[in-house]
């Protein structure tokens, strides 16, 4: 017997994920937000719509910060109150978490939860600059660490510890890319090889191009409600049924471990206890693959697998569609993509989908309960949440 | 004489100009702390003093750095790891004096100290780490 209903979801939206020439974040947020009301027609959003929490990393990208009224204002739901949440990477797992308290609060009935973060505009070196803010300024910036180089170290650890290969790494980057192919909105729609990966040019040894996430454009929202009142809006919700939320070191060097995210497993352990489960009975997960080792890190912190062995189950194929776990249907923040402040509650729209058997090509049969694991910076911040078919 | 410096991460920079490697060590419990900061991680002391630490560690894991934000670009390819210090506490930096084919985890390291401090905002100098 699973754990009783935090909030339902009754609606979700995604913008396409990619390359938006000529598009602001609001105005990615505005095409989530309007896909989310088009598919609940009971929702009223400026009247029902209570509150909107959302996810947004960085001002830096666009010059623009406030986000919290522009995005109330684009999506048409002016003058509820709007809370912007800022957890680099986890900014809208964040968010999520926020739209929960509020429901449970007994303070609104309806909220909305997302994010957005528009990249592709900025050079290659300037977004390495942004995304490295996640990351600890006075020791970690100030030395030329950049964000994959922090990744790059957990891998080397792992490959010393574990024995993980690069090959493992790259399978995790050929699944996701395959996934990517099956989800219409995903920004690579593009199938790669081991060889491929392998050799792609150098970003932050040992990973490569294709180990890392995509430089996206791309915005999310879900609208959540009381259960009780999940009937009123659709006759299929997406029950939340577990969420768990835990921060760590802000510099990945003070850690005692640099081969697990003691934050990702902390905010695992709370969600499936909330959610009075286990880990084998996840039938879909959305994992925080920012980077080839961080999904495999990932199988192990939500103990998919025992410590260490996190590269043999992603070579062993279980991690596949139609494998024991499925993990990154969506296709992953490797080929999908990661807009840094929508992935949260883009990682739930694909665990939404899969539990409403609207996730067309890359459809699961009969999953009826999903996972969402959200993860900030270099793991000082980490959310995760259980999902169950209404 | 006792040093009397904040216990501050500019402090710990204000060291380093100096050629220093410095913590915080809590005078209650011991813990060493780097950076140094207002209270104990350990027991919340704030009674600390200054001890300088011994230069040499062992790598924990490394990179290559290929993509670079701007300010270093024109560094790249370049060394970066995490050292565990001889005393205890980890630092991360930069490392020189190794090709990439040659660096070992678990390889023994020192620290070393560029003095010369940037026109901008930090005024810190870098320190990093050199095969020892």
């Amino acid at each position: 017997m699973t754990g009783k209903p935090l909030v339902s979801i009754v609606s979700a939206g995604l913008s396409k994920f990619g390359k938006m020439e000529g598009l602001y974040g609001r105005e990615l947020f505005a095409q989530a937000a309007k896909e989310a009301f088009e598919r609940c027609p009971n929702l009223d959003p400026p009247k029902n719509v209570e509150a909107l929490f959302v996810g947004h990393m960085g001002e830096s990208y666009e010059h623009q910060g406030h986000t919290g009224a522009t995005l109330a204002d684009w999506a048409g739901i002016l003058p509820i109150p709007a809370i912007r949440t800022e957890a680099a990477c986890a900014s809208s797992g964040v968010a999520l978490r926020c739209g929960i308290f509020a429901i449970l609060s007994g303070l609104y009935d309806v909220v909305m939860v997302g994010g957005v973060e528009k990249m592709t505009h900025r050079s290659t070196p300037e977004v390495t600059e942004f995304l490295a803010m996640a990351s600890d300024f006075p020791f970690e910036q100030w030395h030329g660490i950049t964000f994959p180089g922090l990744y790059a170290l957990m891998a080397t650890a792992h490959m010393h510890k574990y024995g993980t290969t690069e090959e493992q790494m790259a399978m995790v980057a050929v699944k996701n890319h395959h996934n990517g192919v099956l989800n219409p909105k995903a920004h690579m729609q593009k199938e790669i090889t081991l060889e491929q990966a392998l050799s792609s040019r150098v970003i932050a040894w040992p990973l490569k191009l294709f180990d890392c996430s995509l430089i996206t454009d791309g915005a999310s929202c879900l609208i959540l409600t009381k259960p009780e009142l999940a009937k009123k809006f659709t006759d299929t919700p997406v029950h939340v049924i577990g969420s768990g939320h835990a921060c760590d070191t802000i510099g990945l060097y003070e850690r005692q471990e640099l081969t697990t995210l003691k934050a990702g497993k902390l905010a695992g352990q709370e969600a499936y206890k909330t959610a009075k489960t286990d880990p084998k009975d996840m039938d879909v997960a959305e994992v925080h693959d920012c980077f080839t080792i961080a999904e495999i890190i990932a199988y192990e912190d939500l103990n998919f697998c025992k410590l260490g062995e996190g590269g043999k189950l992603a070579e062993e194929g279980k991690t596949q569609i139609g494998g024991e776990i499925p993990v990154n249907t969506s296709g992953g923040l490797k080929s999908k993509g990661h807009p840094v402040g929508a992935t949260g509650t883009a990682q739930a729209y694909e665990i939404y989908l899969q539990l409403t058997d609207q996730a067309e090509k890359r459809q699961m049969d009969d999953a009826e309960i999903g996972l969402s694991h959200n993860v900030g910076g270099s793991g000082a911040t980490a959310t995760v949440h259980i999902y169950k078919r209404g | 004489m006792a040093e009397s410096r904040l216990f501050t991460i500019e402090s710990f920079y204000d060291f380093a100009k100096e050629g220093k490697l410095m913590a915080a060590k809590c005078n209650k419990c011991g813990t060493l702390l780097l950076p140094p900061r207002p209270v104990c991680t350990t027991c919340l002391s704030k009674d600390f003093e200054w001890i300088e630490l011994r230069i040499k560690g062992k790598l924990l894991t490394y990179t290559v750095i290929y993509v670079a934000p701007p300010q270093f670009e024109s560094m790249t390819p370049y060394l970066v790891g995490i050292v565990k210090l001889e005393d205890g506490p980890n630092l991360p930096g930069m490392i020189k004096g190794v090709e990439p084919e040659e660096i070992k985890v678990g390889m023994d390291v020192k620290v070393d100290f560029d003095k010369s401090i940037p026109s901008k905002w930090p005024l810190w100098p870098r320190y990093f780490f050199v095969p020892s």
